[in-house]
């Protein structure tokens, strides 16, 4: 059987959204920039995914939409415009949380470096942020509150419209990256007072290299991308109409779904937190109801994530792991350890993540085998042997 | 191309020389649960042969890999050839590995050399020079 479990790293374009693309090959090839007829057959199809876009998020204008080539151009964009845009208003520090994707976290570094102050939230220990830290850390000089819309590994669902309450009434702007929740949760950006979001089309059924930075008219955005005048002359690059055609046609069909998804998917992944919750001394990181829908994350100790994730994958299974032995660093997930996980529990942790194509079958086979792999590994382990043994302390309690 | 040679895989999938040797002469242990591996290595030795060697690990595909070919390694050589034995060596027996994972096979080599210092320490025999203040890598 093969069971593909890791839609939180990329999804599979769905039909829906694979036609489109093919559509705007064949009919809708055109530069939407050139005056004659195809460029403006293109121009149109272009309009109408940026009404998409907007609709799905509730933005006023279909002009607050600006088409990116993912989710880290639009994070990285959000974040240098805040920042560099209030400077000269005095306006010098930044807050964020230490579970951000690395596209928030290595941007923030960066503007660190250019002199900015960056204050970095640990959220409890359920993996969210708490609303008191971020009212507690903002200062008279805060540009900018980032705070993921829920997180990629973990799955925990920040919350967002009581910080986007918050930044309105202290005036400072809020970002959010909502590239898992785009599609699978409902997103308002006027009810939730977001002023800039980003997005990403293969995380939800779209295509790879597109994506989303939605930004409040009357935020100045500064460009990434210098160039042509393309995106209101924010972001250059001739545009890229299959991908955003797609995209937009992917996350209509998402938000059109969204309840029902929702529904299906959450049962699947109830389903996988019971089936392995037995295993001792094992732990589902993140809260287990404020969390994505298709998200479980677990660790399990005395063993090591990689050595899971390769077995499960010779049965077929494809999922992800936090360990440091999957990253190209030597530490552990970043985002485990951030929100107070051991190091060790790190080490030994497994994501799955679901969609509404996965059925209760899979979840059933996957619970059967991560049992006895994690079994298999456990005897290989002279570190399980140590914990057994009362040689070295547990950090999961049984 | 995969991340792993079929060699390394093979080695994750069977891992040769699994287990413990309750009575061993000598037993090695490196790398801490804080890295993300262990290796504990314990040998028998007679007449200066290593004839069994056993192994756990707690780690990634690599390190099981690179843990299960040095035994192969070092299983009937003496204890001057097991002293040979480079993390090179075990990298070559499995046809390479990813330059992340050098390392797995630097503690492969330091658990067998640590299991060796334990032998000549409980047996009391002379140490060979290159044993003398060994010190595990940092992981």
């Amino acid at each position: 059987m093969r069971v593909y479990a890791d839609n939180a790293a990329t999804t599979y374009m769905s039909d829906v959204a694979k036609e489109k693309f093919i559509e705007c090959l064949d009919k809708y090839n055109g530069n939407p920039n050139s005056l004659h007829s195809d460029g403006q057959r293109t121009q149109e199809v272009l309009d109408e995914a940026r009404e998409t876009v907007a609709k799905c998020i509730n933005a006023a204008k279909a002009n607050e939409i600006y088409f990116t080539s993912g989710g880290s151009e639009a994070d990285n964009q959000a974040l240098i415009s805040a920042a560099r845009g209030l400077k000269n208003k005095g306006k010098k520090h930044l807050i964020t949380s230490n579970i951000e994707h690395h596209a928030i976290l290595h941007t923030m570094a960066k503007l660190e470096k250019e002199g900015f102050e960056v204050t970095y939230l640990k959220p409890q220990k359920n993996g969210i942020v708490d609303v008191k830290d971020v009212e507690d850390a903002i200062r008279e000089d805060t540009a900018l509150v980032s705070i993921m819309f829920a997180n990629n590994e973990m799955g925990a669902i920040q919350p967002i419209p009581e910080i986007g309450a918050l930044c309105k009434s202290k005036g400072v702007l809020f970002h959010t990256d909502a590239v898992q929740a785009a599609a699978h949760l409902p997103i308002d950006v006027q009810a939730m007072n977001i002023d800039m979001l980003s997005m990403s089309g293969h995380k939800f059924h779209g295509p790879k290299g597109i994506g989303v930075l939605y930004a409040r008219n009357g935020i100045r955005l500064i460009n990434i991308i210098e160039g042509g005048a393309q995106e209101r002359g924010k972001r250059a690059g001739t545009i890229n109409v299959p991908a955003i055609a797609s995209m937009a046609v992917a996350l209509k069909d998402g938000c059109d779904h969204m309840e029902e998804n929702m529904a299906k998917v959450s049962k699947l992944r109830d389903r996988l937190i019971e089936g392995l919750k037995d295993i001792p001394y094992s732990q589902l990181n993140g809260d287990p109801v404020k969390r994505l829908p298709g998200n479980v994350n677990f660790s399990f100790e005395g063993v090591e994530g990689e050595s899971l994730l390769l077995h499960l994958d010779m049965y077929g299974i494809e999922c992800s792991s936090g360990s440091a032995c999957t990253s190209e660093s030597l530490d552990p997930s970043h985002v485990l350890t951030g929100m107070g996980v051991p190091v060790e529990a790190a080490h030994g942790s497994l994501r799955f993540s679901f969609d509404v194509e996965n059925t209760e079958e899979e979840v059933d086979y996957i619970i059967e085998k991560v049992h006895s792999v994690v079994q298999r590994y456990r005897d290989l382990s002279p570190y399980w042997e140590d914990l057994v043994n009362g040689k070295r302390e547990h950090c999961i309690p049984e | 191309m995969s991340l792993y040679t079929d060699k390394v895989m093979d080695h994750f999938e069977n891992p040769r020389n699994v287990g413990v040797i309750e009575d061993a002469d000598g037993v090695g242990e490196v790398g801490n649960p804080l890295c993300g591996d262990i290796m504990k290595m314990y040998l028998k030795i007679e007449d200066d042969v290593i004839t069994d060697v056993k192994f756990k690990t707690f780690g990634c595909g690599s390190a099981i890999a690179t843990s299960s070919m040095a035994t192969e390694l070092i299983k009937g050589k003496t204890l001057d050839e097991a002293l040979e034995l480079t993390n090179k060596a075990v990298v070559d027996a499995l046809d390479g590995l990813p330059a992340r994972k050098i390392h797995c096979s630097v503690l492969a080599e330091d658990a067998i050399k640590a299991a060796m210092v334990d032998y000549y320490e409980r047996s009391g025999r002379e140490m060979p020079e290159s044993l003398v203040g060994f010190e595990p890598h940092e992981d």
